[in-house]
């Protein structure tokens, strides 16, 4: 089909798919109108029941805490296709990542001593806001999906800041892998074992606690952490693989 | 206006639709689904607010304050972070294809085997 052909035929169904899309979601509650009505269940429910005042929280790890591990199967299986998709293909060469091997002749050029200063200056101080993040999960905005983000872009700092070889060397394959591991199993065994304490798979059986404390709310603070550590180790171990790929491209390049 | 977002989400949709259609750059196409998933996340959280409504956390105020839904905040909080895993993916995909077949254009790419 060519090009003016496919663009032809988008332009007739994108018409339908407009009008059918404006009519229903015309037809919605207007929008600020009162929310769902699970919604306001929850609003009411979430800090007497749980004791977690963060209502979001609550929902992600215990209302619909199984979809949350539905969501985290999905972030590892794409970290596994990551790594399968941009592994060593047969004509390239392994990586060796000594720290003595000369950096600057890998990747892209040595950093300045100021990059080097401020990215290992901020390097703690994000990865202690990624580790508040998770924590504070069912306190404040955030939990362990966007901790575990936060966290990863501190660590990933230390490829921006100094080298590849720095960053492949400290955070290895063979320890973000069973890191990750250990998230996604944590979190199932959490929910298991509800199953064994409570009444159901990923019943909240731990005690409630005082309202807005840290350690509280059951099982909610420990599958925020459960998932923190899940995202992070992963996206850690995707930026690990486009750091591989990189070197790979530009040491076949130079080696041409 | 009170549909205003709704129409927001749908111009997002059929324009990222366009773009991913009309697409002659593999990461241009990954950037346009970004904006197709993007128009979802408005359109759910759009759904789920309330005028006048407070944050849902209810450490200082009672729980009878009408809050904003939590339900569709917590599925879009979820999805844009795996989200950006899978585009991760995509990018990977777009990656070894440059250098297997040394294109990035999807026009010059339907055959399979060069």
């Amino acid at each position: 089909m060519t090009t003016r052909g496919r663009l032809t035929l988008f332009v007739l169904s994108a018409v339908g798919l407009t009008a059918v899309l404006v009519a229903s979601l015309t037809g919605l509650p207007r929008f600020g109108s009162d929310a769902g009505r699970y919604g306001r269940l929850i609003n009411r429910s979430a800090a007497v029941e749980r004791h977690v005042p963060e209502a979001v929280g609550a929902v992600t790890f215990d209302y619909r805490g199984i979809d949350s591990f539905g969501e985290e199967s999905i972030l590892f299986a794409a970290v596994l296709a990551v790594a399968l998709v941009l592994r060593e293909q047969l004509d390239e060469d392994d990586l060796p990542y000594k720290l003595d091997e000369d950096p600057g002749a890998v990747t892209a050029g040595e950093t300045t001593e100021t990059v080097r200063l401020v990215g290992m200056t901020f390097l703690p101080l994000v990865v202690l806001l990624g580790l508040s993040v998770i924590g504070h999960g069912h306190l404040t905005p955030g939990g362990g999906f966007q901790g575990g983000v936060v966290l990863a872009s501190g660590l990933a700092l230390l490829y921006v800041a100094v080298d590849a070889a720095t960053f492949r060397t400290a955070l290895p394959d063979g320890a973000l892998e069973p890191v990750e591991a250990f998230g996604l199993s944590a979190y199932a065994v959490i929910g298991l074992l509800g199953l064994v304490f409570g009444s159901a798979v990923m019943d909240n059986f731990l005690p409630f606690g005082h309202l807005g404390r840290l350690v509280g709310g059951g099982t909610i603070p420990l599958l925020s952490v459960a998932v923190g550590i899940e995202v992070a180790a992963g996206t850690l171990l995707v930026t690990a693989q486009f750091i591989d790929q990189l070197v790979r491209v530009m040491r076949s390049r130079s080696a041409r | 206006m009170s549909v205003f977002p709704y129409l927001v989400a749908a111009w997002l949709f059929i324009v990222g639709l366009y773009g991913l259609v009309t697409s002659r750059n593999l990461i241009h196409l990954i950037a346009c689904l970004t904006v197709v998933q993007s128009s979802t996340y408005i359109a759910l959280l759009s759904i789920g607010y309330q005028r006048g409504g407070a944050a849902p956390i209810y450490k200082e105020i009672p729980t009878s304050t009408p809050a904003v839904d939590p339900l569709v905040a917590a599925l879009t909080l979820t999805d844009v972070v795996v989200g950006a895993v899978v585009t991760a993916l995509l990018l990977a995909f777009a990656v070894q294809t440059k250098k297997r077949s040394g294109t990035l254009d999807p026009n010059e790419l339907r055959d399979l085997q060069q």
